[in-house]
């Protein structure tokens, strides 16, 4: 094994496991019957077989291959290609986290740099925190009166919170050195949170960030299963009532892959922020 | 006093002692500086140099008193008093040159930006760092070179005052040497007028024209402002032959290690430190044979 780099040998794992998974999973689902041999009580309630309706690896990767070579059709409100409803939930994440972010970042600021602030703000934070964000939903509704403006509120109530401690936490955790600094050059207020207070504390501000688009997207599928219409939540929903556990399948698994580059993204931007001391 | 380029006056700091009654640092300090001179302080620790340094950089208040610096008082920091920080104080996100043109940009906001990039690298290369170096980070550049940057980012700026607050404290005593020699060079090359606390003797009498000597606190107060009759240009190695250096350190080594109560009751009611000269050389030249060095105290 010297031959291969680490990363090449757990590469090569990776590829195995999964292979070893899928061979399992495969030939650990019985062959249904041939529908000859069936009562019609049988083929009513799916084949007979106890887990006739898992499907195997095999048609799970067909139905991504068909639904993967056309992501963007769309063949009315029931059948629209999974790039789209993918596009959806990202529109609806993105939107409520950029809102999110405009008031957690500048409001984390401020109870960063002032106790006051802090002390006053504090309560109302660690009671709101902890409220899960699909317990705002009835309310969204009734006071928004638009299923899609309340999902972007739920993705907005629930990526509010760790950006805002995580600017607080970061802004109050600059070290006094480097205010110094600022003061001792005369830096004025704006000048010293931007060139001093905002680097110092990014790397902590980013990891809030990163923390909350996770949150945000595992969110955004509960959500649009709650208000129906479009996203991945809905397509995941709608494909269960239909009974298509394939499509199921590989919604799921397009909502792991698309989490995983989300947080990739905020992993890259962390990386572009990080100093060592 | 008050004709001084930079006069401390009657300065003193005070903390609630949590019991309800007052614990006092320093009392009374008052003396002052000179343009272009180099004045070090030595003192035991918790004799409130630091807090004396703060105030003069305006990062503190002093409790009463004032500083007044070409006849005006002082009050909060600005960029006419440059401080290099015992722990560099560098900004870990920018690189070294960075560091420095953060500090031009801010003195010289009408220059351009090559003219800040300039002036900056030309004072990176007093201390002695060019090339490749001047951009990297903090982080990758060893304790010795982090200060260096931080010795040009406050020269650069050319204030009217610079305070180094321990400025080698972290450091081995071989790079100690090395920064020192370029200290040296770079003040030498400048009319800068520096204000420098220290815990070393020798460093002290190395760079300093002058060193007050302050008593234990609590209720410190300055009490010698011993002159360092020794010609420069000074080197590390030559300075020890000097006839006065000895005189001169065996006087401050007994200073500091009397814990300094005699001066204090000696120089009760005066505000201002006793100047003290020591100059063998030129008490040998008069009286033929060397004696034992003398003091001189002259009520300054």
């Amino acid at each position: 094994m010297g031959i291969l780099s680490e990363n090449k040998r757990a590469a090569l794992l990776s590829v195995l496991f999964l292979l070893g998974v899928c061979l399992i999973w495969e030939f650990s689902i019985p062959a249904p019957k041939a529908a000859g041999e069936l009562t019609e009580y049988e083929l009513l309630t799916g084949g007979g077989q106890p887990k006739a309706g898992v499907p195997p690896p095999s048609q799970v990767i067909g139905k991504a291959w068909e639904q993967l070579s056309n992501p963007f059709y769309d063949a009315g409100p029931n059948d629209k290609g999974i790039g789209i409803q993918i596009g959806y939930s990202i529109y609806r994440v993105l939107t409520g986290y950029a809102l999110a972010a405009v008031i957690a970042i500048p409001l984390g600021f401020l109870i960063g740099m002032s106790s006051v602030a802090y002390k006053a703000l504090n309560p109302f934070i660690q009671v709101l925190r902890p409220i899960s964000p699909l317990a705002w939903m009835p309310l969204a509704l009734f006071v928004i009166q638009d299923s899609e403006a309340s999902a972007i509120f739920v993705i907005f109530i629930c990526s509010i919170w760790p950006m805002l401690i995580n600017t607080a936490f970061g802004v109050a955790g600059v070290r006094e050195d480097w205010v110094n600094v600022a003061r001792t050059h005369e830096l004025g207020a704006l000048k010293t949170a931007f060139t001093v207070i905002l680097p110092a504390a990014a790397p902590t501000i980013v990891t809030g960030m990163r923390i909350s688009i996770g949150i945000a997207w595992l969110v955004i599928v509960a959500a649009e299963m709650l208000v129906g219409g479009t996203g991945i939540g809905y397509y995941v929903w709608n494909e269960w009532n239909n009974l298509d556990l394939t499509s199921v399948i590989f919604s799921i698994l397009m909502i792991g892959i698309v989490g995983m580059l989300l947080d990739s993204l905020f992993g890259l931007l962390q990386r572009a922020v990080a100093y060592s001391e | 006093m008050g004709s001084s380029f930079l006069s401390i006056e009657k300065l003193s700091q005070r903390y609630p002692d949590g019991k309800g009654g007052e614990f006092t640092v320093f009392e009374d300090a008052s003396f002052g500086i000179e343009k272009g001179e180099f004045v070090c302080i030595l003192g035991h620790s918790g004799c409130g140099k630091s807090t004396i340094m703060n105030i003069l950089a305006g990062l503190a208040e002093p409790s009463s008193g004032v500083v007044k610096m070409d006849g005006f008082a002082v009050s909060g920091p600005s960029l006419d008093r440059g401080v290099v920080f015992q722990n560099y104080s560098l900004l870990p996100w920018l690189s070294a040159l960075k560091n420095v043109t953060f500090g031009v940009a801010a003195r010289f906001p009408d220059w351009d930006k090559a003219k800040v990039i300039e002036h900056s690298t030309a004072f990176l290369a007093k201390v002695g760092l060019k090339g490749d170096t001047i951009h990297r980070k903090p982080s990758q550049l060893s304790g010795g070179m982090r200060q260096r940057v931080s010795i040009a980012r406050a020269f650069a700026n050319e204030p009217k005052l610079l305070l180094l607050d321990e400025p080698f404290g972290a450091l081995d005593a071989l790079t100690r040497g090395t920064i020192q020699d370029e200290l040296i060079k770079v003040w030498s090359d400048t009319d800068q007028t520096v204000f420098m606390i220290t815990h070393d003797i020798d460093e002290a009498i190395l760079l300093a024209d002058r060193i007050l000597l302050m008593t234990n606190g609590p209720m410190a107060r300055v009490a010698e402002s011993v002159e360092i009759t020794i010609p420069r240009p000074r080197n590390r190695a030559e300075i020890v032959e000097h006839p006065n250096y000895y005189a001169i350190r065996n006087h401050l080594v007994q200073f500091l290690s009397r814990g300094s109560t005699e001066v204090v009751a000696s120089s009760e009611g005066a505000n201002s430190p006793t100047t003290v000269r020591i100059d063998v050389e030129s008490d040998a030249q008069a009286e033929a044979e060397p004696p034992a060095p003398r003091l001189l105290a002259v009520e300054g």
